[in-house]
Parts: structure tokens; C-alpha cells; sequence
């Protein structure tokens, strides 16, 4: 459903221009999960940033992007709101940053559905604490009246993911979703996450460094280094039979010891 | 209970402050008996009479005890220099100073906000203008805008009056309005430069980027996260702004020879009228403190994070 | 493979004066070369005034009241006869100095106040800290009348009243800064070996917040010029019949609303282009600092 070829991007700078993505290619079948992995400022999240038009100004993007046939790049104006409220949600990584701070979560969530989507407010109202309660939040009064400072980072990541599928898109982008939170609540939103995907049926593109956590929630991974795909494969053929020396070296850093759990089974 | 702090704590300054002041006048050479006889030479018995009058043989706490409880009860004493009441006087002169520092921080709104909000979302020529008369704008004295605006405009153009206050509202506007703009044009300048930077800030942040990328309609996107949200640290500098006008408007008042409390400050002081100095001064630090206190309570009232913490 | 060693730097292209140019530019852009001009312009005619001014700038002629331009007059008379050009060099010259004092003082004890409460904190701290809360009750301008109306009305008077005014801005920001360093490992490592608090102050905290003096130094003589020009203005700061732009605006007020604007027209354009360069200088200089900071 969505396919990604030949995408390049550039930033003008002040004395030379820097390529940050160069010719990326990949693909991602509807369902399907598909993992984004490598170290930071190797232009993951870019890619990611790219598909929803949120490239810098002062970048340039070449190659193409289609999303069901729909050439993505080319969008502009009420075409590209659309593509972005109703096709593409976006997770980001840190959610304080997300929430607008001086605005309670009840606002955050009825502007995606009410001004963005065009359901009704008192609708949107309502739709909003049962999306809460589908995230796993229990006081769904209190988190609606909350500012997000007074929330925690997994609560409110929780609220974004809530936002992210009211619309029930076709494609989830999530930029290192539990990177920002503690070590205790980062299994559990990313299992809600999972969940949420697959009750919805959605394909996801999942950018993350931690390749075991791509391993655990993907059915593909991409390993991108230098703004360049170097190799791309389930996650078992990557752990066992790693082609490209960059890969090698990624398993080779992990910890000793841990399985890879995907789909309630070891694998 | 944040309000009560603050307002004791403004009574205390306000306590200390005038001691300070009341003590100063005391301190200062020359005494006020040799500026009321002006240099005639008096018997002993009329200086006697004139430091009955005035009190001013009591001990310093004694006067200052006596000063300080009839302030509170609305009596500021006479002038020295035309026995007139003081607050009357200054009853007299605060409409002018009122309404002119109202006037300039309407302006000050109006167009520091208003300019800085176009030259924060747009980018090239008019934001290169904006930013270039606000460096201009900063740079320019409060009386040498005054002079300007009224040789152009009451001089040239004729369109002001280039003197006085007028009577009745709308005259003491038209009145006033040159000495607003004057009075407002530094602030404005700064004004708009902050809320440029706030507004790109704002623009840039990643709240605003992702409301786009879910879809939000970009002009609810610019009111409701960039410009609201760049509203919270222009309105603190607006308010210290709004609360320095206080100052500035002696300078202008004096270039427009308006019958205001800066005037009457300023002749107050070149002939050693210290009744009259040091009321306007307790006034003037009052008003200062009130706008600053005014100003902390509006914005902890727009910003949850503020609101929130007092209650905690 | 010596050729190597060489740092690419010390290719030996330019003099050095060139170089420092190109760097200042590098550094400031046109515009700031410009405000950069302007200012040593100004410094150059304050300290060259005696020399170079044509005429003394408190004596004038009857004859020669508003002559306009001319050969004799480059920039003209005042309503009293005076050269207009000779009262605008000497006027720098009380212009600058008056900024010079309020600049000084307060950066000499904003930054003791400030330190000295950082590195005592406690009680000294919260002491200081209720003094400078009282002089921020007072707008800058009544404090500065208040004093004189307390020593009467000179430069001098209103320079140090002006300088108690800016002493708290000065102290909080650095006091507020220095905070922040204070707890940093590179201050603190050194305490734990037994060095002096006053010895680290000087010799690790000042030059860390070197680059905040400067600039806020910067900005208070922009202020400090406007300000001391607004009492001169009121006749409350340089008196008559000495020249200081100030005054000069005041002064030419009723020649300006009958035609002659030269003498105030040109001090106040003096004192706009110098604040607005200082503003840009410091400006740019800030901006550096800050950079420096967030990296």
C-alpha cells in the first residue's frame, strides 16, 4: 500500500549541501508492520517526516511516494489535509512536545477528529473517552481534564495513540515511540500500540534503533545507515544470516541473552 | 492566597519605600524653612512660626509617623511651594498621565502585537522592514519622537494640537494622541521584535508541526498553537512595558507641556517642593507595583502550567 | 607527511589587519561594520572635540543666529549663535561619559552583588535579594528625578542614581547565570580540593560568564544614553549652557517649531544611530553568546 522509491533528500546549508536520505526504497504491505532501524542521524526519521510533507524548508525531496497510487509528494493544500487526517497518522517520539501545553488532552483529541476530520464536536467529545478507554486509561475523566504537564510521558503517549487511530488510517508512522519513556511503561505502550494495529487492521512503519524491539512488533525490518537501506529482511533472517557488515555489527552490540519474542512465542 | 502574598509583600515595599523616600528629602541639604522665606531675611520668630507650622522640630520618626498615617487617610499635606492641597493637586493632574498611559499601551497592543505577528509569519521583505524599523523604533528617545511627531504632524500637517490636554474626552484624546504615539514608540519596537521571535518559535515547535500533520487546517494551526501560545511570554514583556510608561511619561508630558503628574513632578523638583516629590513618588511606585502585580495575575490566568503550580 | 601537520589555518594570506576585518565581518555582517563605524565615529569626535571642534561650543554670536549651512557654520547656528558642529563633538563627549559612569557602576557591583550572593547564598542571599526587590519597585526614571531632587540636578547625580536603577537587572540576570554554573562540575571540583570560594569565582565562574557582561554592558549604555539624554532633556541632568545632545534636542524645540530644526533634528539623530548601532552590536554579540551556551 505504500511504496517509497528512489526517495533523496537535501539540505541546503550554508556551504555545501548535505544529503541526509539517498534513494530510499521500500515498501509496505497493507497490515504489515514494517521496522525502520538504525542509529541516529541515519535518516529514519526523516523518511518517515518525508511521507507527511514535514521536511524541513529548506530540503529538497526527489523520487516518489505512493500511497495506494496516490502520488503523496505531490499534494498540496486541502488535498494534502486530507491525505494527513484521514490516510496517515504520525506518533513521535516525545508526546510532551506534541500537546500543545497551554491546552487540556480533551482539546488535543476533538481538534484531530472535530477540526481536522470534521466530525461533530459533541461527537468527537464522546468518541474521545472511548478512545482513551481502547488505550487502556482508566480515569478517563481526570486525563481529559489534564494539561499535559501534569500527565507522564506514557500516559500521554497513550493519548496520542489514541489520537492517532481515532481516524482509523490506513498507515500508522511511529518515530521511536517509546524512546522517551521510563523502561517501565515502554513495554506496555508498545504493546498497546501492537494491539491497537492489529484490531484496526493497520499497517505501521516503525522507526526505532533498538533492533530487538523492531524484531519484537515488525514483520519486516529495513536496516538504514547514511541516509541509504542497506539491507532489508524478517527479522530472523537477520539475526541469522546478516549480509551487510552494518547489520552484523548491529547484532553483534546487542546484549547477550535475549530472546526474541514475537507473536507470543519465542523464536 | 498567591494574591494576598503578593499584595502584602507590595504593601511592605510600598512602607519601605516611602520611609526611604521620606528619608531622602530629610537628608537633603538646605532646609525647608530657608526655601519657604526664598532668601528674605526673617526674624527668628517668623522661622519659629513657619517650623511650628510645618512641624519641623518634631523628631524624624515622629514626622515621618505622621507623614505616612495621613496618606493613608487620603492627606498628602500642603506644597510647599503654594500651600495647596497636594492631593488635590495631583487629583488634578492624574487624568492626563491616566488616559496618556492608556492611550500608549493601547498602541503598544495594537501595533507591537499587530506588527509582530505579521513579520513573524511572513518571511523576506516585510519582515526585513519590520525588523529594521524596530531596531530604528528601540533606538529612538521618547522626547525626540515627540518632537518629530509635532513638528510634522501639529506643526506641518496641522492635524494635532502641538500644546496642552484638551477638555472633555474626546478633545483629551485628540489632545493626546501624538504624546501616546511618541510615549509608545520603543515599546512598540520591542514589542514587535519579541513577539516575531515568539511567534517563530512558536511556529517551528514541534506541537504546531504535528497539528499540521494530523490534518488541522493551517489558519486554526497559526491561531490556536502558534499565536495564542506566543501570547504567554510577549504579554510578560508588554506588561513591563505597559508598567515603564509610568517613567517615560514625565518626558513626554514635559515635550508637550501636558498638565499631567510627570510635569508636576519635574517642577516639583527643580523648586525642592518635597511634599509634592514625595507623594507622586509613593503614587508612581503603587501604580508601577500594581501593573507588575496585575500583570503576574494575567498570566498566570493564560498559562495552565502557572495556574496549576499555585494551587500544588 | 610534514605538510600535513600544518593546520590549514596559518596559510599566510592576508595582513593582519585585513584579516581581523574579514573575521569582524565574518562575525557582524555589513551592518554591524557599519554600527561599528558609527561608534568609533563618535568615540573619535568626543576625545578629538577639543581639537577639532571649530568654535567653542558655550559661545555664540548674535550675528550668526541661524545661519544655516554654510563654510563658516558646516552644520549651522543655534538660535544663540553657536556652532551647531563644535556643540555636537563636545556634546558626544557628555554624552558618552555620562553611559560610561552608569555602564561601570553597574557592572562593577551588579556582578559583586551577584556573585557574592551565589557563592555565599544562604542569608546573604536572600538579603540581597529583598534590597534589590526594593529597587525594583522604582521606575528607573523617578528614581534617577528622585535623586536629584534630593542632590540637585547634575550629570554626575543622575549618572550614579541611574546606575543604582540598572544595578538589580544586571544582578539578577548574572545572579541567575552564575546559579547555574555554580553547581556545574567544573566549579564544584575545584571546591572539593580546597580552593577558595573567591579564588574560583574569579579565576572559573567570571570568565564563563564574561560573554553575559559584555553584552548586557552593551545594552545598559544604550539605555543609559536615552535616559541621561531624557533628563538632560528635563533639565534635570547636564545644565546649560554646557553641550550635550540631550539638552541640544530641548534646546532647539522652540527653533525647530519655528523652522530651524537643525540643532535638534541632528543631536537626536546622533543619539538614535549611536544607540540603535550599540543595540546592534550587542545584539550580535548576545547572539553569540547564547549560541555558545546551547551547544
Amino acid at each position: 500500500m505504500l511504496s517509497i522509491t528512489d526517495l533523496s533528500l537535501t539540505l541546503a546549508g550554508k556551504h555545501a549541501d548535505l544529503a541526509i536520505l539517498r534513494s530510499v526504497t521500500l515498501a509496505v504491505a497493507t497490515g504489515e508492520a514494517v521496522g525502520l532501524v538504525g542509529e541516529s542521524g541515519s535518516g529514519k526519521s526523516m523518511t518517515l517526516r518525508s511521507i507527511l510533507h514535514m521536511a524541513p524548508v529548506n530540503a529538497t525531496v526527489t523520487g516518489q511516494i505512493l500511497l495506494d497510487g496516490l502520488d503523496v509528494l505531490s499534494l498540496r493544500g486541502e488535498d494534502l489535509r486530507r491525505m494527513r487526517s484521514r490516510d496517515v497518522s504520525m506518533i513521535a517520539q516525545n508526546p510532551h512536545a506534541v500537546l500543545n501545553p497551554v491546552l487540556p488532552v480533551e482539546r488535543y483529541l476533538v481538534e484531530g477528529m472535530h477540526d481536522a476530520q470534521g466530525l461533530a464536536t459533541r461527537l468527537a467529545r464522546v468518541r474521545a473517552g472511548e478512545l482513551l478507554e481502547q488505550v487502556g486509561i482508566d480515569e478517563v475523566d481526570r486525563v481529559l481534564r489534564s494539561y499535559p504537564h501534569q500527565l507522564s510521558g506514557g500516559m500521554l503517549q497513550r493519548v496520542v495513540i489514541a489520537g492517532a487511530i481515532a481516524g482509523k488510517p490506513r498507515l500508522l508512522l511511529a518515530d521511536e515511540p517509546t524512546t522517551a519513556l521510563d523502561v517501565t511503561t515502554q513495554a506496555e505502550v508498545c504493546a498497546i500500540l501492537d494491539e491497537c494495529r492489529r484490531e484496526l487492521g493497520m499497517a505501521m512503519l516503525f522507526v526505532t534503533h533498538d533492533l530487538d524491539l523492531a524484531a519484537a512488533v515488525c514483520d519486516r525490518i529495513n536496516v538504514m545507515k547514511d541516509g541509504e537501506i542497506v539491507e532489508t529482511g524478517v527479522p530472523e533472517q537477520l539475526r541469522d544470516d546478516p549480509q551487510h557488515p552494518y547489520t552484523r555489527a548491529l547484532m553483534a552490540s546487542r546484549p547477550a541473552g535475549i530472546g526474541w519474542t514475537r507473536r507470543g512465542g519465542t523464536v | 492566597m498567591f494574591v494576598i502574598r503578593r499584595l502584602l509583600a507590595l504593601a511592605g515595599v510600598l512602607i519601605v519605600s516611602s520611609f526611604l523616600v521620606f528619608a531622602a528629602m530629610y537628608a537633603a541639604p538646605g532646609s525647608p524653612e530657608n526655601f519657604l522665606v526664598q532668601g528674605r531675611t526673617v526674624s527668628p520668630d517668623v522661622l519659629a512660626a513657619i517650623r511650628e507650622q510645618y512641624s519641623l522640630d518634631d523628631p524624624f520618626l515622629v514626622r515621618f509617623w505622621n507623614w505616612i498615617t495621613n496618606v493613608l487617610h487620603g492627606d498628602f499635606g500642603q506644597s510647599l511651594s503654594n500651600r495647596q492641597d497636594v492631593g488635590e493637586l495631583l487629583a488634578n493632574r492624574l487624568p492626563t498621565t491616566l488616559m496618556l498611559v492608556s492611550l500608549a499601551a493601547v498602541i503598544i497592543v495594537i501595533l507591537g502585537i499587530g506588527l509582530g505577528i505579521i513579520a513573524g509569519t511572513r518571511d523576506g521583505v516585510v519582515d526585513k522592514i519590520i525588523i529594521l524599523g524596530s531596531n530604528l523604533g528601540f533606538a529612538i528617545p521618547t522626547f525626540f519622537a515627540a518632537l518629530i511627531l509635532m513638528s510634522v504632524f501639529s506643526v506641518g500637517l496641522g492635524w494635532f494640537p502641538v500644546f496642552g490636554s484638551g477638555d472633555g474626552f474626546l478633545d483629551r484624546i485628540w489632545h493626546l494622541t501624538l504624546p501616546a504615539f511618541a510615549l509608545a514608540l520603543p515599546s512598540a519596537a520591542v514589542v514587535a521584535r519579541i513577539t516575531r521571535t515568539a511567534i517563530r518559535e512558536e511556529r517551528d515547535s514541534e506541537h504546531s508541526a504535528m497539528a499540521r500533520a494530523r490534518g488541522v487546517p493551517g489558519g486554526l494551526v497559526l491561531r490556536r498553537h502558534v499565536i495564542r501560545n506566543s501570547m504567554l511570554p510577549v504579554s510578560t514583556i508588554v506588561g513591563v512595558h505597559v508598567a515603564g510608561l509610568i517613567a517615560g511619561s514625565f518626558v513626554v508630558e514635559y515635550a508637550f507641556t501636558l498638565d499631567g503628574l510627570g510635569t508636576l513632578l519635574v517642577g516639583a523638583v527643580q523648586r525642592k517642593d518635597f511634599a509634592v516629590v514625595q507623594a507622586i513618588a509613593i503614587i508612581l511606585v503603587a501604580a508601577f507595583g500594581i501593573i507588575n502585580l496585575l500583570v503576574d495575575l494575567f498570566y498566570a490566568s493564560i498559562d495552565p502550567r502557572v495556574r496549576l503550580g499555585l494551587g500544588a | 607527511m610534514s605538510t600535513q601537520i600544518l593546520p590549514t589555518h596559518t596559510r599566510p594570506a592576508a595582513p593582519p589587519l585585513a584579516r581581523f576585518l574579514v573575521a569582524l565581518y565574518e562575525r557582524m555582517g555589513v551592518l554591524g561594520l557599519i554600527a561599528i563605524g558609527i561608534v568609533l565615529l563618535v568615540v573619535l569626535g568626543a576625545v578629538l572635540a577639543p581639537g577639532i571642534a571649530p568654535y567653542d561650543p558655550t559661545v555664540g554670536s548674535v550675528t550668526q543666529r541661524y545661519t544655516g549651512m554654510t563654510a563658516e557654520h558646516l552644520l549651522g547656528t543655534d538660535q544663540a549663535g553657536r556652532d551647531i558642529f563644535s556643540r555636537l563633538l563636545w556634546g558626544a563627549r557628555s554624552s558618552l561619559a555620562g553611559p560610561l559612569i552608569v555602564v561601570g557602576v553597574t557592572a562593577v557591583f551588579g556582578n559583586l552583588i551577584a556573585l557574592v550572593s551565589v557563592w555565599w547564598g544562604g542569608l546573604v542571599d536572600s538579603l540581597l535579594s529583598r534590597v534589590l526587590d526594593l529597587l525594583f519597585a522604582f521606575p528607573n526614571l523617578l528614581l534617577a528625578v528622585l535623586a536629584i531632587a534630593v542632590f540637585g540636578p547634575s550629570l554626575t547625580t543622575a549618572a550614579l542614581a541611574l546606575s543604582i536603577a540598572y544595578i538589580p537587572y544586571t544582578a539578577r540576570v548574572i545572579r541567575s547565570t552564575a546559579l547555574r554554573e555554580r553547581n556545574l562540575p567544573y566549579v564544584q571540583s575545584p571546591q572539593l580540593q580546597g580552593i577558595s570560594g573567591a579564588v574560583i569565582t574569579v579565576r572559573h565562574l567570571l570568565p564563563n560568564i564574561a560573554p553575559l557582561i559584555v553584552t548586557g554592558a552593551t545594552i545598559n549604555f544604550g539605555f543609559a544614553m536615552i535616559e541621561l539624554a531624557a533628563l538632560s532633556f528635563l533639565g534635570l541632568g547636564v545644565q546649560p549652557p554646557a553641550a550635550d545632545w540631550g539638552l541640544m534636542v530641548s534646546n532647539g524645540q522652540q527653533s525647530l517649531l519655528k523652522g530651524y530644526p537643525a540643532e535638534s533634528l541632528l543631536a537626536g539623530l546622533c543619539i538614535v544611530l549611536t544607540v540603535a548601532s550599540l543595540g546592534y552590536i550587542g545584539e550580535k554579540l548576545g547572539g553569540r553568546a547564547a549560541a555558545g551556551r546551547k551547544a
